[in-house]
């Protein structure tokens, strides 16, 4: 099953490959990872969604806790959360596909970020899913260039993840 | 805050500074370019005592004797580069046994790092996977806290080898010194007491039992947890196991001892893990060589009782009933509370019956030998040293066969006696951690029991020992193979003997005498015990002993790779 685990680690140099190396190291599945400092810039937030067995979930949060640097762990998925994703991409846009290229950037509530003769560049935020459905929606020829964050994710209501 | 008033000192000396604020007596080392300025200021002092080892590997596994040895931490200080790379065998050998260590490593100067300088190597980088925590010391200010980490991390929850990792131009650099009195680590709070629901839930599943089973491992060790262990499983009447790390934890002599279990485990442990009802594990981690086959133990449903201060090593292989998370000596001194307490007791009758079985499986006598044979048995040496030693020595080990036999006869009665390399299963740990116990225990005998072929991987240790006049004695069990490997190879590969056959070995008598050692060979079973007495008489010096072993000896019992526990080739059965 795929989860998203969210962790707050203090914000030192080293602290990432630690659990990048933890993961590695015990096989388990890394589908993204995104990081960054939070509002207290002592400290950092991660994301990284993962899929496995409820033994290896288990597994993957005793193991983060135990790294020093890790403040806290929590697993997203075992309640109602958020989840969101940016993805950038780059498009060719000539002809009539531009006006249909238009026509399904709004369809997802994408945003044209730039454009120039032949090319659209488009900005889109959703769940994985999503990201995924818009490139299928379009001519796989008109891709350019594709970049995505990764999920970050929340809790919904009033889980909050902080020390 | 700062105190405006503290002394202005280099890296180096404050790093000194560190050591003798926690009174560290030894620190095993090796000197190199990145740690001359700290080299320096160990000379100008005389509180940390330094020993020069021959290897960084020795000095590794020499500060991790000394710990095991004492529960003291050991330190070892090595050089950049090669120095820990050296040293990364040692490092990896304590944390596979969870063993309390700080190392100290030297680096190239900051401004050097990144830029393949001489000896460079990114040590936290190497060491991350094998390491509890490790620390990369960029600023003279930070090296005080670093060290103050460093000791706290590596002594509390559960153990582990902490690397700091010093620049050389840190050690150069001066700031005000101050030993930090206390640490705040908002991302570390290991666990201390059990959650006592929890506790009461063991107690009355414990009184419940019918065929029950206590299965303690090196968590009772590092806990010093051996008198409560002791205690509750006496006023239970229930019968008890050890892991290769636990021994010592229960006294190996008394009536309510199974011996080991696990893959070289007695038939009446293996028996009784198997087919108990209610299992007590206490710090140990149901290890692969323990259990042996994770589905075929789990045909059996038991109810299982798992206390450990590491949450990720419960559930891990096994699925448990009650998990405790806690420190050992803490959750057992609660537990017996409870019991005493509560006015319910095990059921005799059921006791009686079960104690029945394990009397038949301890009928097997399944760790019987040839006694009568014209060739030394390795067996008949490790019983022989029990008996002339009185069961007091502190016993190491290498890795192999001889391991083995001294984990299944040497009867430990006390903790911290018999110190091996288990999970990493090191080949060389052997002398430079008998040196280190030596160190931690300097009026006490200290053993290395090793094979010829362990021995030669740290043999260069052997000049250290004359250095500082340990009186080691070293019993050498001579079979001239890789015993261990020549046992796989004649049970699983055909009597194929793929090189571990020992050719052309040293004549070992003359080579410790080139140290400066007195060397001895036996090689007749009624020569062993006078060679024994003759050797330990010799209480001022390190005495090797050669014993020209029966090569095609065996251990047994043994649970071949794959299968359950109760599935054991045994000795009669060849
Ligand atoms: C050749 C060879 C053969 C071997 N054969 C066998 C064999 O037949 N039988 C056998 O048992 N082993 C055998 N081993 C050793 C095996 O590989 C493991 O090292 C060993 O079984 C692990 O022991 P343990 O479960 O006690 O765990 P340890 O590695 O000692 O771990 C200790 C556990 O206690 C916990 N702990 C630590 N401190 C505390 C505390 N204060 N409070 C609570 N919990 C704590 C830790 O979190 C950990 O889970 C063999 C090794 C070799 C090299
Ligand atoms: C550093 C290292 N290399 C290889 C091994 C694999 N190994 C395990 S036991 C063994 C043989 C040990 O031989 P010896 O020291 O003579 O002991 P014996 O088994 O004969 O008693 C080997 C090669 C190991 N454990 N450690
Ligand atoms: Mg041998």
């Amino acid at each position: 099953m795929r989860h998203i685990i969210s962790i707050l680690l203090e914000n030192e140099s080293g602290a990432l490959s630690r659990v990048s190396g933890l993961f590695s190291a015990r096989g388990y599945n890394i589908e993204s990872l995104t990081v960054a400092p939070t509002e207290d810039p002592s400290m950092s937030r991660m994301t990284i969604v993962t899929s496995g067995s409820d033994d290896v979930i288990e597994q993957i949060t005793k193991q983060l806790n135990k790294l020093i640097e890790v403040v806290k762990v929590v697993d997203l998925s075992e309640a109602a959360h958020i989840e969101r994703e940016l993805m950038l991409i780059k498009v060719r846009a000539t002809g009539k596909d531009r006006e249909e290229m238009k026509r399904v950037a709004d369809i997802f509530r994408g945003r044209i970020l730039d454009v120039t003769e032949g090319t659209y560049t488009i900005e889109l935020t959703g769940t994985g899913s999503k990201l995924d459905a818009f490139i299928k929606a379009i001519e796989a020829s008109a891709i350019l260039e594709t970049v995505r964050t990764g999920a970050c994710g929340i809790s919904r209501g009033e889980r909050i993840l902080r020390v | 805050m700062r105190n405006p008033g503290a002394e202005s000192l280099t890296g180096a000396e404050i790093l000194v500074r560190c050591l003798h604020e926690e009174n560290v007596e030894y620190v095993f080392g090796y000197p190199g370019g990145a740690v001359l300025y700290i080299y320096d200021e160990l000379f100008k002092q005389d509180k940390v005592k330094h020993v020069l080892v021959r290897h960084e590997q020795g000095a590794a596994h020499a500060a991790d004797g000394y710990s095991r040895a004492s529960n003291k931490i050991g330190v070892c200080l090595v050089t950049s580069g090669p120095g820990v790379t050296n040293a990364v065998t040692g490092i990896a050998t304590a944390y596979m046994d969870s063993i309390p260590m700080v190392v100290i490593t030297g680096q190239v100067p900051t401004h050097a790092i990144g830029l393949d300088a001489f000896q460079e190597v990114d040590a936290v980088g190497i060491t991350r996977p094998c390491v509890k925590h490790n620390i990369l010391v960029k600023d003279v200010r930070d090296l005080a806290p670093s060290i103050k980490k460093a000791f706290h991390i590596a002594r509390t929850g559960r153990p582990g080898p902490v690397l700091v990792d010093v620049p050389k131009d840190v050690t150069a650099a001066s700031c005000a010194f101050e030993y930090p009195e206390t640490l705040r680590l908002r991302s570390y709070n290991p666990a201390g007491k059990g959650h006592p629901g929890q506790i009461k839930k063991a107690a009355q599943m414990l009184l419940g039992a019918k065929c029950p089973m206590v299965y303690s491992g090196g968590g009772v060790i590092l806990s010093d947890a051996a008198p409560q262990l002791t205690r509750l499983v006496r006023m239970l009447g229930f019968p008890c196991t050890n892991t290769l790390m636990g021994l010592g934890g229960y006294p190996a002599t008394d009536p309510q001892f199974l011996g080991m279990l696990g893959m070289h485990g007695t038939y009446e442990a293996n028996m009784a893990m198997q087919h108990c009802d209610v299992l007590l594990a206490v710090g140990a981690r149901f290890d692969d060589r323990v259990i042996g086959n994770p589905a075929h133990f789990g045909e059996v449903p038991r109810k299982i009782i798992h206390i450990d201060i590491d949450p990720s090593s419960i559930s891990k292989r096994v699925r448990v009933d009650v998990p405790i998370v806690g420190d050992v000596r803490e959750v057992l001194d609660d537990l017996i509370k409870m019991l005493e307490a509560s006015r319910d007791k095990p059921d005799p009758k059921a006791l009686k019956a079960w104690w029945e079985r394990i009397g038949q499986w301890r009928s097997k006598d399944c760790l019987r030998y040839d006694h009568v044979s014209k060739i030394i048995k390795p067996q008949a040496v490790v019983e022989r040293l029990w008996e002339v030693t009185k069961g007091d020595a502190i016993v190491t080990s290498d890795v192999g066969q001889h391991q083995m036999w001294v984990a299944q006869l040497y009867k430990f009665d006390k903790p911290r006696r018999w110190i091996n390399s288990g999970g990493l299963g090191t080949m060389g740990f052997g002398l430079p951690a008998a040196m280190g116990a030596q160190f931690a225990n300097p009026g006490s005998t200290v053993v290395c029991v090793t094979g010829e072929a362990s021995f030669q991987m740290c043999i260069q240790e052997l000049s250290t020992c004359r250095q500082y006049h340990l009186p080691l004695k070293i019993v050498c069990l001579n079979n001239r193979y890789m015993g261990m490997v020549r046992q796989w190879q004649e049970f699983f590969h055909g009597n194929r003997y793929s090189e571990s056959y020992l050719d052309a070995l040293p004549d070992f008598v003359k080579l410790v005498e080139s140290y400066g050692h007195v060397g001895m060979r036996i090689e007749k079973p009624a020569d062993i015990e006078p060679a024994l007495k003759e050797a330990f008489s010799r209480k001022d010096q390190l005495v090797f002993m050669d014993f020209i072993t029966d090569q095609t000896e065996n251990v047994f019992p043994m649970v071949p790779g794959g299968k359950g526990i109760s599935e054991m080739i045994l000795a009669e059965e060849l």
